[in-house]
């Protein structure tokens, strides 16, 4: 009951939102139209790269076998299942919210947590593209140091964060 | 990555055609599973990124002290969500303003770990507990790697 009113409230909530950015369409509201144009432009951001990783997604789960996955990023991987995911990590385009579902089938395929976390804060950090981008810019010894500095942060605090869930038996929910 | 996706649907079609059909199903359904996440997600964004402008960054990146602007930095970079090709570019102009490496690090750090704004999609996923202790942290480690390199750069 408290999750159906949840949904429509946030269903309204949206639909006023479309609402208020025709109407500053329409009556050309400045705010109302640089709002909608950031919609805009986020969505086709999103749009071109979300289709190709549900993709990518939907053929792993269906080609990768689930001992493969547990044999060499499951609880009993050692150290090099790290490096594994830091270099998928590095591969991938976008950003968090790619991560994100990648992380989330990797764990169900039998990932253990502090894997999937470690692959979510490479994601976030060392990207290659991103990472070339950023050294154009900021010089490469900037993102020399900064990788340097964040991978064992990153690494560090995946496990112990890996560990500290898998003790209280925490486990992520399935059906997204 | 068009080329490397449509590639690899092609080998699967080769390989097995009804395995490829479900695990197009397979992608389908996850997609539209987490759409509304990311229209919340996007309506949060839009609003968000008309608050908080570039231009608005830069003025207080700029003219505060390095404490006060690692502060700053770090809570734009959190509070927002920008692509690299934009965020580099601009941090490539405040660099020649004057503004240090430190707390240019700070902002493109939180900028890539901590999403406030994807936090829609990021608690369908994983959780709120784990979605609030990961953001923590990286917040945490974001500002550690800005004092690494304001440490290395000479600024601190």
């Amino acid at each position: 009951m408290m999750k159906m009113q949840k949904k429509t409230i946030k269903f309204l909530a949206m639909l006023a939102y479309g609402a208020f950015l025709l109407a500053s369409f329409l009556l050309g509201f400045s705010p109302g139209k640089q709002i909608g144009y950031n919609f805009f432009s986020f969505s086709i951001e999103m749009l071109r790269i979300l289709p190709c990783a549900f993709i990518l997604i939907g053929l792993f789960e269906v080609w990768v076998k689930k001992e493969k996955v547990e044999k060499h990023l499951g609880r009993e991987s050692g150290f090099i299942a790290y490096l594994w995911v830091i270099l998928l990590a590095g591969t991938t385009v976008g950003g968090l919210y790619v991560a994100f579902p990648v992380a989330y089938s990797l764990y169900h395929k039998g990932a253990k947590l502090s894997v999937i976390f470690t692959y979510v804060g490479a994601a976030a950090i060392c990207r290659i593209p991103m990472t070339i981008f950023e050294a154009s810019f900021m010089g490469l010894r900037f993102s020399f140091i900064r990788l340097l500095v964040s991978i064992p942060l990153v690494l560090v605090s995946s496990i112990w964060l890996g560990n500290y869930l898998e003790k209280r038996n925490y486990k992520i929910m399935s059906g997204k | 990555m068009y080329i490397a996706t449509g590639l690899a649907v092609l080998i699967s079609v080769i390989l097995d055609r009804k395995k490829t059909l479900v695990a197009l199903n397979i992608a389908w359904k996850k997609f539209i599973a987490i759409l509304p996440a990311f229209l919340t997600m996007l309506i949060l964004v839009s609003i968000v990124l008309f608050i908080v402008p570039d231009t608005m960054i830069s003025q207080y990146l700029g003219n505060e002290s390095r404490f006060t602007g690692i502060i700053c930095a770090s809570s734009f970079g959190s509070i927002t969500l920008m692509p690299g090709f934009v965020a580099y570019p601009l941090c490539g102009i405040l660099l020649k303003k004057g503004v240090s490496y430190m707390v240019l690090a700070a902002f493109t750090t939180t900028l890539m770990m901590v999403g406030i704004l994807t936090y829609p999609v990021e608690k369908e996923y994983f959780g709120v507990k784990v979605t609030i202790i990961r953001n923590v942290v990286s917040f945490f480690i974001a500002l550690l790697i800005a004092l690494a390199i304001g440490f290395f750069f000479g600024e601190l």
